[in-house]
């Protein structure tokens, strides 16, 4: 346990940076919501830094809490796109436009 | 003595080194792969990667939950949703043509990855104050301590997940369920645009009448989609 926890930082905004890419430039939106849960690993790698940097078991709670939401949320969302691909198969985010305006 | 110090400061480098790999490699899967299913199991290596970061910082319990929840459930959540509507064929390449976005995407995630860097230089996390909670380093197992954090300083907000899982899992309940079933069941069905009752007389095979959007195109997807709800 000697690497110091800047390093694990580093890593998690290069593992946030990634998905926020990967959110903005890919058309799938399957591939889409496996970068949010990319970019929710990069924060939940953080808090346990900052657990073990500031001696702290509260970012340890956190990560739990973010864990269910997660679920909760991946849930709906796959749900949301099953509903969506029903209606119109092959669809990709750049064709769900109704509300555009 | 010394070797031993030496050898100890090596191997935990080795670990992080396996685990960063493990993440970016993952991570790099995800965004660049053309087939989903291939994504799925990058995020699966990238779940792991952080799994043993995890182990290596001493969150034992969270590693373990991080592999059963993530890998476990919500990736193959992903792939099951994959297999049943039949996306995994390769993603078009929409992004040639003089409206591509790409680079513009790839600016915006540079600049993210610099925010946070600098934001990690500029270290002023530790206000001084003593933890709220329990110490998360020194004796004790990592399992123990967290659920005694969490059963008594996060009670509520704990009773308050469970809420939020039933409330997810009807909510899925509700948004996959096929329409069909619900025009069987009650003959006069809501207009999705007006939100006024239909009568049943109206409900042929020749109503395929096409919803009209707010702006007042017929969109032909609703016509297919009640063409094939009977």
């Amino acid at each position: 346990m000697t690497v110091p926890g800047a390093w694990y930082l580093v890593l998690a905004a290069c593992l946030f940076g990634i998905g926020a890419v990967g959110l903005l430039v890919r058309r799938n939106i399957l591939i889409m919501y496996m970068c949010i849960e990319l970019m929710l690993n990069a924060v939940n790698l953080t808090f346990v830094t900052f657990s073990r940097m500031l001696n702290d078991l509260g970012g340890q709670d956190a990560v739990f809490f973010v864990l269910v939401v997660a679920a909760a949320e991946v849930v709906v969302g796959l749900g949301i796109i099953v509903a969506i691909y029903r209606r119109r198969s092959g669809a990709t985010a750049d064709d769900i436009s109704a509300l555009k305006g | 003595m010394l070797a031993a110090t030496q050898l100890a400061i090596a191997s935990a480098w080795a670990v992080y080194a396996a685990g960063a790999l493990l993440v970016i490699g993952g991570a790099a899967g995800v965004v660049l792969g053309r087939n989903p299913v291939h994504c799925a199991l990058s995020l699966v290596t990238t779940i792991f990667g952080i799994a043993l970061l995890f182990i290596d910082q001493g969150a034992d319990f969270l590693a373990a939950v991080q592999i059963i929840v993530y890998a476990g459930a919500i990736v193959i959540l992903f792939l099951f949703v994959i297999m049943l509507l039949g996306v995994d064929r390769k993603e078009a390449r929409s992004h040639e043509g003089p409206r591509s976005l790409l680079p513009v995407g790839v600016v915006a995630g540079i600049v993210v990855v610099v925010e946070l860097l600098v934001l990690v230089r500029v270290h002023y996390w530790a206000t001084g104050s003593k933890a709220v909670t329990e110490a998360a380093n020194g004796p004790g197992e990592n399992i123990q301590k967290l659920g005694q954090s969490i059963f008594t300083g996060y009670l509520l907000p704990f009773e308050a997940t469970s809420a939020l899982l039933v409330i997810a899992v009807v909510a899925a309940v509700v948004l996959v369920r096929r329409s069909a079933q619900g025009a069987e069941a009650h003959p006069q069905r809501r207009s999705a645009v007006t939100g006024r009752l239909t009568p049943p007389a109206a409900q042929g095979p020749a109503m395929a009448v096409p919803a009209v959007v707010p702006a007042g195109a017929a969109t032909e997807h609703a016509v297919e989609r009640d063409g094939e709800a009977r």
